[in-house]
């Protein structure tokens, strides 16, 4: 048996998505920028995608625009917003347990002379309101939080800080690295007080190498990308059809039935919580259950060094990951495990659980099963 | 502008009546590295001399590259190959290729022609007079010191005229598969590859065993293993890399034997398990990155412990390395990056806080007899379930 619960660090595509991404290659394949007929033809993909995504987050059109993914999308809204705004000021505000596509860039404006504020999370992965209201001043050009932590899976209360943000500073950028939380919950920019917002397609279904940013038309932003002025000049580059058609239709599906589907996800989840908290020595990180993202688990497994415990379970045909994905090839202890502070025990042994609309309860099941089998043996074998 | 290139061989030159077995070896090398290369090559051996040569358009810095990872050659000679159209036109050719590739530099320079041809009109003192005399006048900054000249330009003539004066060094050594066959305990560190190159340099084939644990190393661990047998396999050829599934043995010691002497033990079971493949295999002897003192299994003591359980000798290039010396040639043979990719390898995942040092053999024999039950079934079972990949 196969089950695939790393679905944070990427997802199987629809049937759907394929279908339309092997149609844009194989015969709709025209560049949308081309005058003729074949152009025309792709450019209506291109367009359908955006009207499907602009209806999920009842935004304009116009507001969304095609990135490379996540990661592109994190960087031009911070580093663009950051230039486009810096006669206002120079402060940007961010919390301890962001993704390093967003970390990364403001490592990197920091170095340009801008000034970083980081709010830090309590052990659950709350985020203080108090301390990032306190930390809105008059030069503060931008605040980026995620939605969702890829990790643990706690939720950031983005309506009330988005509100919050305003009222002390309404010339203020409030961006959102939505990477984990499109999907999972409605998420409506304009009524929640939302300017900037990233999205990537492969978390969602879509293919890999293509996501969005939704950007306000009230926000000043810099292109970061120049050159033949496709998307407006927001964004140069011939659009990746296959890619937008993909991610268009992923976002229409993901969003079909969607409140049943999310309340069958969480079943599933608050299913496998349950069982591994019951279990010897295992411990849950981050948020309770009740209160994280419908399809992020993170345990740890006191005794079990994670990666150990990965590839056992990998050995059958269970895919989990240590950390995020993204970053374990890395040794460096993990952020979010860090700004929880987590001891060392409990971050070498974390595994993190990431379900979809695809995960089953057989799955969970078998691997449960498989988890209390392996574990007094790998304990056994611990390093002392 | 070159068509050929003179292969200058070392140490086969002194090698009496087997010297036609290094040719041969370094013949075959030579066209097994070109094989990469873009382009269509003849390997001739002729009179003491290895000639490639080049058939139409070939791409010269790949083939520069691929011959400089042949063992056995000193020095690359890119050769300009002339027909012979009478002595104006030597001359004309000499100075052009005098001027296209030093320039105006000032340095000095020494003739020096060789005349197999014997039909050709004038001897190789006049040859060497005439054309030096050319070149004196065509470039101002260039003088004749015979003693000890800048360059030679040499001129060969044979049935073509062959016209050479720079040499790219080669890495030396020895044509590989002359110098027999060792087996390599190749982990993923930085030290093994190395020391796999080192015993190529002298001609000896190589292959190899990885001792894989998973789920303790992961599937990426043993990826960058067969990646590094490739990277050394550049040198020395094929590497046959056998991949030992060595978990069960290690948990069996972990269970019976003093956590400070796992390391210890543990590298002697390596060993044997190595020392029956390198049996199988035809391996005359084991090669191990070992640097004395490096870490605890390699103090003088470690070292003699593990030693002592096999028969065949085990060579040891960087036994007498700084750790920055080895990385030095790992840099060279582009091993480097790839060793320092951060997956456990399997001698770390039990490491004890504070392994024994000075570990006592008598000691060590009475830990192991408490694995005495299982452990030569356990290591026949390792060495019959053992993958077998051909790195190239």
């Amino acid at each position: 048996m196969e089950a695939y619960l790393d679905n944070s660090a990427t997802t199987k595509c629809f049937e759907e998505v394929k279908d339309i991404v092997v149609k844009t290659m194989m015969e709709d394949y025209g560049n949308p920028s081309a005058m003729h007929l074949k152009g025309v033809e792709a450019e209506r993909y291109v367009k359908e995608a955006a009207s499907a995504i602009a209806k999920t987050l009842k935004v304009q059109e116009k507001e969304i625009f095609f990135t490379s993914g996540g990661t592109e999308s994190d960087n031009w809204a911070l580093v663009g917003t950051a230039y486009a705004n810096c006669r206002q000021g120079k402060h940007i505000i961010t919390t301890s347990f962001e993704h390093a596509a967003v970390s990364a860039p403001l490592e990197w404006l920091k170095e340009q002379g801008y000034e970083i504020t980081v709010i830090p999370v309590d052990e659950r992965g709350n985020l203080s309101l108090e301390k990032l209201e306190a930390a809105i001043r008059p030069d503060t050009i931008l605040v980026s939080t995620m939605y969702v932590n890829n990790e643990m899976g706690a939720v950031v209360p983005v309506e009330a800080a988005a509100k919050l943000v305003h009222d002390r500073n309404p010339k203020t950028v409030y961006h959102v690295d939505a990477i984990q939380g499109y999907g999972k919950y409605r998420i409506y920019p304009k009524r929640m007080g939302i300017d900037l917002l990233s999205v990537s397609s492969h978390k969602i279904h879509g293919p890999k190498g293509v996501g969005f940013l939704y950007v306000s038309e009230k926000v000043k932003i810099h292109p970061m990308i120049l050159g033949g002025g496709q998307q407006k000049g927001m964004r140069s580059g011939t659009d990746n059809v296959p890619g937008i058609a993909g991610l268009g239709t992923a976002a229409r599906m993901v969003y079909e039935n969607h409140e049943e589907k999310m309340e069958k996800l969480r079943a599933l989840k608050t299913y496998l919580a349950k069982n591994l908290s019951e279990m010897e020595r295992v411990v849950i990180n981050g948020p309770l259950p009740k209160d994280g993202a419908p399809h992020i688990i993170n345990a740890s497994f006191l005794g079990v060094r994670s990666e150990v415990l990965l590839h056992t379970l990998e050995d059958k045909g269970i895919y989990v990951s240590a950390g995020s994905a993204c970053s374990s090839h890395k040794r460096a202890a993990s952020a979010s495990m860090t700004a929880i502070s987590a001891d060392q025990e409990r971050r070498e042994s974390a595994i993190r659980f990431s379900l979809s609309e695809f995960t089953t309860k057989e799955e969970l099941d078998y691997t449960l099963e498989q988890i209390r089998t392996v574990l007094p043996v790998l304990r056994k074998y611990a390093r002392h | 502008m070159y068509k050929a290139f003179l292969i200058k061989y070392a140490e086969i030159a002194i090698k009496g009546k087997n010297r036609y077995i290094f040719e041969d070896a370094l013949v075959d090398q030579i066209r097994h590295v070109l094989k990469g290369v873009d382009g269509e090559f003849d390997v001739v051996k002729e009179r003491g001399r290895i000639y490639v040569f080049a058939r139409g358009e070939y791409d010269y810095e790949e083939t520069v590259e691929a011959l400089k990872r042949v063992f056995g050659i000193f020095g690359i000679c890119p050769a300009v190959v002339l027909q012979d159209q009478g002595y104006e036109e030597l001359a004309k050719a000499v100075v052009s290729y005098t001027q296209e590739v030093y320039g105006d530099k000032t340095m000095t320079f020494k003739m020096d022609v060789r005349r197999t041809k014997k039909s050709y009109p004038m001897n190789s003192m006049e040859l060497n007079a005439e054309l030096g005399g050319e070149i004196l006048d065509a470039c101002p900054n260039m003088k004749v010191d015979v003693h000890k000249p800048d360059v030679f330009i040499h001129v060969e003539i044979r049935d073509k005229i062959y016209l050479y004066s720079q040499v790219i060094p080669g890495p030396g050594g020895m044509p590989v598969g002359t110098g027999g066959r060792a087996m390599l305990l190749l982990s993923g560190g930085i030290d093994s590859p190395v020391a796999g190159y080192m015993i190529a340099k002298r001609g000896v084939k190589i292959d190899a065993v990885y001792f894989h644990a998973p789920p303790y190393t992961s599937e990426r661990a043993k990826q960058k293993v067969v990646d590094l047998a490739k990277l050394v396999a550049r040198y020395s050829g094929p590497i046959r890399l056998h991949v030992v599934n060595f978990t069960d043995i290690q948990l069996y010691i972990y269970e019976k034997c003093p956590h400070e002497e796992l390391t210890i033990i543990m590298r002697r079971y390596m060993m044997k398990i190595a020392e029956a493949f390198a049996e199988k295999d035809g391996c005359l002897g084991l090669i191990t990155g070992e640097s004395i003192g490096q870490v605890a299994s390699q103090t003088m003591q470690s070292l003699a412990a593990t030693n002592e359980v096999c028969t065949m000798p085990v060579f040891r290039p960087v036994i007498g390395f700084d750790k920055q010396e080895i990385v030095d040639v790992a840099l060279k043979i582009n091993t480097y990056e790839t060793s320092i990719l951060p997956y456990e390898d399997c001698c770390t995942i039990f490491v004890a806080k504070h392994p024994v040092t000075k570990p006592s053999l008598k000691v060590i024999k009475r830990s192991e007899e408490k694995l005495q039950e299982k452990i030569e079934e356990m290591m026949e079972e390792a060495i019959q379930t053992a993958e077998t990949i051909i790195c190239e």
